[in-house]
C-alpha cells in the first residue's frame, strides 16, 4: 500500500469513526445519565437521512434542508421522551428493551408509508462539492473533510458543555444522585428532556450529513445501531471519552478492514468487542 | 459488667496490614485484627470510618489494595465472595439482603442448599432434600423465625427481615461470622433477643461484630477494635479500650458513655 | 383454582392439542404447527429471561444456527435422518451457546443486552455475506428428515399431520423437562440467581457456573425449535438469524407472561394469531402491509401496560399472585 492510498484510508477511517462517535455519543449520554437502553436509537439516524433527502428534494439544497431538519428532529426527540421514555426510567431494562423495539417497527413502518423503501442519494452541496490534492495523482473530497470537522467540533463542544458548564455538571450529578439532585431544586425532568433530545438530535444530524456518502436506505437504522453498541460496550457505557476512543478504533479498523480483509471485515467489530469483553468486561473506560 | 476472658491460641482469621483505597481516597489503611473461635470481636467507630468496607473486603465483596487475610494459614484476599462463603466465612448485612419474593422458609432453604453440590440431580424436586430442609429449619429456629416460615419475606417487620438476614448467614453452617449491624432498626425486645442469639453463637463460631448500640456491643465482646478515618485507633480488651485516653476523647466523647 | 385441576390441565391441553389434526388438515394445521414450534422457542427464552434473569436480546441465533445446520447437513435431494441430525443441531447450538456464554456472561444488565445482540448479528453476518448458507439468498432443504428404523419409516415428516405430532411431542416433552429442572436444587438457584444474585454469590454459589448452565441450556432448547422451524419453511436464510426474531421471540415471553412456562406457550399462540389477524389482507386490505405498524403499537402497549403479560392477567382475576415465589 503506497502513502498516498494509506492516508486516504486513514482519513475515511478517522471521518467514519467521527460519523460514529456523534451517533454513540448521544447512546452512551442516555445510557450514563438516565439508565435506559434505547434499541430505536438507530431510527433517529435514519430518520435525520430521510428528512435530509425528502427536505433537500423541496428546497434543493442539503444545506438548507439540515436547517430546517434539526429543529424538528429536537422537537421529535423532546415530544419522544415527555410521552414515552419517561415512563421507563424506574422499569427494568427488559421493558425498555421491549418498548423501544416496539419503536422501531413503528419508526420503519412510519418511514415506510411517508417516504417508501427506495433507496436515494442526495447531493453533496456544491460548495463543499470539491476535491483537495493528496499526493502527486491522489485527491479527497473536501465534503468529507467538512465532516469530520463537523464532528470534531461537535465533540469539542459536547465536551466542553458537559465537563465545563454548570448544566454539564447538574447532568453528570443527575447520572450518579437524581434525588438529591431534585432536592437542590434543580429540575431533573428538564435536564433528562434536554439530553435526551440532545442524543436524538445528534444521531439525526449524523444521518443528515452521512446521508450523500452513503445514501438514504431502509436499513441504515439497524446497521449503524448494532455497531454503536459494540462501540458503547467497547468504550463503556456513560463515558463520551470512551465513545470516542471506541468509534475512531472501530471507524479505523472497519476502514482499513475492508480494504485489506474484504471476506471477513464484517467480523472485525464484533472481534474487538470480544476482546473486550475478556479485557475488560465494563469496557475501556467505563465504571467498574 | 463481666470480664471475658480472651480466647488464647491461634486465630481463626488474621488480617495483616489490610488496606482499600478507591482512586485517591483510602477507605482503609493498615488493618490488623483477629478473630479467634470462641470469641466475639466488636468494632465500633463513627459513621464513615471504614467498618462496612473492612467487612467486605474480609467477605469478599470488595478487593483489597494490600495486606493479606490469613485463613487456615492461606492468604485469601482476593478471593471471590461466593469463594470465601464456601471456606466457611459467612456474612450478614447491615442493608438487609435477603429474597424479597421468596417465603422465609424458601430464605434458608436456599441458603443451606449453597453447602451441598445437589446442582447435578437437575431432576430431583428441591423440596425433597430432607438434610437441607432440616439445616433451613434449624437455622430459622436459632432465628426465631419459625412461626414465620411460610410468609413472604416482604412481608416481614423490619426486626424479622434482619432475623432472617442472621438466619440465612447461620444456614450456611460457616466457622467464622462477620455480622454487620444485626441489631439495626431493632426496638429492645428483639434486640435482646438478637444479644442472646450471638451470645449462643460464640461458643462455636469465631465472630466479628460491628455495632452501633453500646449495651450489646459490652454485653457481647471479648475484643473490642476501635476505627476512625479508615484506621485502627485501638484495639484489646474491652476495659481497656474504654480506659484509653485517645479513645476516650476521639470517639466516645467523655467518660460518662463509657460506664455500663 | 383446585390444585388437582391445575396437574391435569397440561395434559388435559396435550391431548385436545393431539386430537387437531383429526379436524383440520392443512392452513390452520400448519399454523399450529408454527405455534408450537415457537412455543419451544419461547419457553426456552423464558428459562433464560423469566427464570434466570438474563435478558438476552441474541436468542435467535441459537435458532436459525439450528436452522443453517439442518440445512447444510442436507444432502442435496435426499433427506437426512432426524436420528442423528437433530441432536448435531442440538450439540451446535450448545457449543456455540457455551463460548458465547463465557464472553457474554462477564457482563451485566445493559451490556449483556447489547453483546448478546451483536453476537447474533455477528452470525447474522457470517451467513449474510459468506457462501456458507448461501449467503442472503439462503439455502433450501429439499427434503424432511427421515425418521427410519432399518427400512421401516417410523414417521413420516412429509405428512403434515405426522409433523405435527412430532412437534407436539417434542414441545410438551420440552415443557415437562423445563418443569422438572426448576423445580429442582438447580431451578432454585436460578430464581434465586434472578432475584439477589449478589446475595446468592455471598451464600457461595458459583454463580457464573449456574448462568452458564442455564444458557447453554437455553440455546440447546432455542435449536430444537430452530430446526423444526427449518423443517417446516423447508428453507433458510439469514433473517431467522435477525434482531427481528430476537425481538418476536421476546415479545412472545413477555406478552404471554414471563416467569411460567405456559406464559411463553400462551405467549406464541397470541402473538402469531396476532401477526396473522394483522397481515390480513381479506381484512385489512393495503394496510396488511403495513402489520408491523400495528404490532409495534401493541409491543409498546404491552412493555407499558402489560408487564406481566396475560398469564398475570388471569392471575390478577384470580387474585392470586404471581408465581414469583419458588415453593410449590
Amino acid at each position: 500500500m503506497d502513502f498516498g492510498f494509506f492516508l486516504i484510508q486513514l482519513l475515511n477511517g478517522l471521518q467514519y469513526g467521527l460519523l460514529l462517535f456523534l451517533v454513540a455519543s448521544g447512546l452512551t449520554l442516555v445510557f450514563g445519565i438516565m439508565g435506559i437502553i434505547n434499541l430505536a436509537h438507530g431510527s433517529f439516524y435514519m430518520v435525520g437521512a430521510y428528512l435530509a433527502w425528502s427536505l433537500a428534494s423541496m428546497t434543493g439544497n442539503l444545506a438548507t434542508a439540515i436547517l430546517l431538519a434539526i429543529p424538528l428532529t429536537v422537537i421529535l426527540g423532546m415530544a419522544l421522551e415527555r410521552l414515552l421514555f419517561r415512563h421507563l426510567y424506574a422499569r427494568d431494562h427488559l421493558y425498555q428493551v421491549l418498548l423501544t423495539y416496539g419503536l422501531i417497527l413503528v419508526f420503519e413502518e412510519l418511514r415506510s408509508l411517508i417516504w417508501g423503501d427506495d433507496v436515494h442519494g442526495v447531493a453533496v452541496p456544491a460548495l463543499l462539492n470539491a476535491s483537495i490534492p493528496l499526493t502527486d495523482n491522489l485527491s479527497y473530497p473536501v465534503y468529507r473533510l467538512a465532516i469530520s470537522g463537523v464532528c470534531l467540533l461537535l465533540a469539542a463542544a459536547l465536551y466542553f458543555l458537559i465537563q465545563k458548564t454548570r448544566l454539564g455538571m447538574m447532568i453528570r450529578a443527575g447520572a450518579s444522585n437524581r434525588e438529591m439532585v431534585q432536592s437542590l431544586g434543580i429540575d431533573i425532568k428538564l435536564i433528562y428532556t434536554l439530553v435526551f433530545a440532545l442524543g436524538v438530535a445528534l444521531a439525526a444530524f449524523a444521518g443528515m450529513i452521512n446521508a450523500p456518502l452513503s445514501s438514504v436506505t431502509p436499513n441504515m437504522g439497524s446497521h449503524v445501531l448494532i455497531i454503536c453498541f459494540v462501540v458503547v460496550v467497547i468504550g463503556g457505557i456513560g463515558s463520551v471519552k470512551g465513545a470516542m476512543a471506541a468509534s475512531l478504533l472501530i471507524g479505523l479498523a472497519e476502514t482499513f478492514g475492508q480494504v485489506l480483509i474484504p471476506e471477513v471485515a464484517g467480523m472485525i467489530v464484533y472481534v474487538l468487542m470480544a476482546v473486550v469483553l475478556v479485557w475488560r468486561p465494563t469496557g475501556l473506560f467505563g465504571k467498574a | 459488667m463481666n470480664e471475658r476472658p480472651a480466647v488464647s491460641g491461634e486465630p481463626i482469621l488474621r488480617t495483616k496490614s489490610l488496606s482499600k483505597r478507591f482512586g485517591g481516597l483510602v477507605a482503609v489503611s493498615d488493618i490488623s485484627l483477629d478473630l479467634h473461635v470462641g470469641e466475639v470481636h466488636v468494632v465500633i467507630g463513627p459513621n464513615g470510618a471504614g467498618k462496612t468496607t473492612l467487612t467486605n473486603l474480609l467477605s469478599g465483596d470488595l478487593l483489597p489494595t494490600s495486606g493479606q487475610v490469613m485463613f487456615g494459614g492461606r492468604d485469601i484476599a482476593g478471593c471471590s465472595s461466593d469463594q470465601i462463603s464456601r471456606l466457611g466465612i459467612g456474612r450478614s448485612y447491615q442493608k438487609t439482603n435477603i429474597f424479597l419474593p421468596f417465603t422465609v422458609f424458601e430464605n434458608a432453604r436456599l441458603a443451606a442448599q449453597s453447602r451441598t453440590p445437589h446442582a447435578l440431580k437437575v431432576f430431583s424436586r428441591a423440596a425433597d432434600f430432607a438434610e437441607i430442609n432440616q439445616r433451613a429449619e434449624a437455622a430459622l429456629e436459632a432465628a426465631g423465625l419459625t412461626q414465620r416460615a411460610g410468609r413472604v419475606a416482604a412481608t416481614l417487620s423490619h426486626g424479622e427481615q434482619r432475623q432472617l438476614e442472621i438466619a440465612m448467614c447461620l444456614a450456611t453452617q460457616p466457622r467464622v461470622l462477620l455480622l454487620d449491624e444485626p441489631l439495626a432498626g431493632m426496638g429492645p425486645h428483639e434486640s435482646q433477643r438478637m444479644v442472646e442469639l450471638i451470645k449462643s453463637l460464640t461458643a462455636d463460631h469465631a465472630i466479628m461484630l460491628i455495632e452501633h448500640d453500646m449495651d450489646a456491643v459490652f454485653a457481647l465482646a471479648h475484643r473490642l477494635t476501635v476505627m476512625v478515618n479508615g484506621e485502627v485507633l485501638e484495639s484489646g480488651t474491652p476495659a481497656a479500650v474504654r480506659s484509653s485516653p485517645a479513645v476516650q476523647l476521639a470517639y466516645l466523647g467523655g467518660e460518662e458513655l463509657l460506664h455500663d | 383454582m383446585n390444585s388437582r385441576l391445575t396437574r391435569f390441565l397440561p395434559y388435559l391441553v396435550v391431548g385436545l392439542l393431539a386430537l387437531f389434526p383429526l379436524v383440520e388438515s392443512t392452513f390452520y394445521l400448519q399454523l399450529l404447527t408454527k405455534v408450537l414450534i415457537m412455543a419451544i422457542f419461547a419457553m426456552s427464552l423464558d428459562l433464560l429471561v423469566g427464570y434466570t434473569g438474563l435478558v438476552s436480546f441474541g436468542h435467535a441465533a441459537y435458532f436459525g444456527l439450528a436452522g443453517y445446520a439442518l440445512a447444510l447437513m442436507t444432502p442435496g435431494y435426499e433427506a437426512v435422518s432426524l436420528w442423528w441430525s437433530l441432536p448435531a443441531a442440538i450439540a451446535i447450538c450448545a457449543l456455540f451457546a457455551l463460548i458465547t456464554g463465557m464472553l457474554v456472561l462477564r457482563t451485566r444488565g445493559i451490556y449483556f443486552i447489547m453483546v448478546t445482540m451483536a453476537f447474533a448479528q455477528m452470525l447474522y453476518f457470517v451467513f449474510h455475506d459468506t457462501k456458507l448458507g448461501g449467503g442472503s439468498d439462503g439455502a433450501y432443504i429439499y427434503a424432511k428428515p427421515s425418521m427410519k428404523l432399518g427400512d421401516v419409516e417410523l414417521v413420516n415428516l412429509e405428512k403434515p399431520a405426522q409433523f405435527y405430532w412430532l412437534v407436539l411431542f417434542l414441545m410438551a416433552a420440552t415443557y415437562a423437562l423445563l418443569q422438572r429442572i426448576l423445580g429442582s436444587s438447580f431451578g432454585r438457584a436460578l430464581l434465586g440467581i434472578k432475584v439477589n444474585e449478589h446475595r446468592m454469590r455471598a451464600l457461595g454459589f458459583p454463580v457464573f457456573r449456574y448462568q452458564l448452565a442455564s444458557f447453554t441450556l437455553a440455546g440447546s432448547l432455542a435449536g430444537i425449535s430452530g430446526y423444526l422451524a427449518a423443517m417446516q419453511y423447508g428453507f433458510v436464510n439469514p433473517e431467522i438469524l435477525s434482531w427481528h426474531q430476537s425481538g418476536a421471540v421476546l415479545m412472545m415471553v413477555i406478552l404471554g407472561g414471563m416467569g411460567t412456562l405456559y406464559g411463553a406457550v400462551i405467549g406464541s399462540f397470541a402473538f402469531i394469531m396476532l401477526q396473522e389477524v394483522l397481515s390480513n389482507q381479506a381484512w385489512f386490505g393495503a394496510w396488511a402491509k403495513h402489520w408491523q405498524l400495528a404490532m409495534g403499537i401493541l409491543i409498546m402497549l404491552v412493555a407499558l401496560y402489560l408487564p406481566q403479560g396475560l398469564a398475570g392477567l388471569f392471575a390478577r382475576f384470580r387474585s392470586k399472585p404471581m408465581p414469583e415465589s419458588a415453593d410449590e
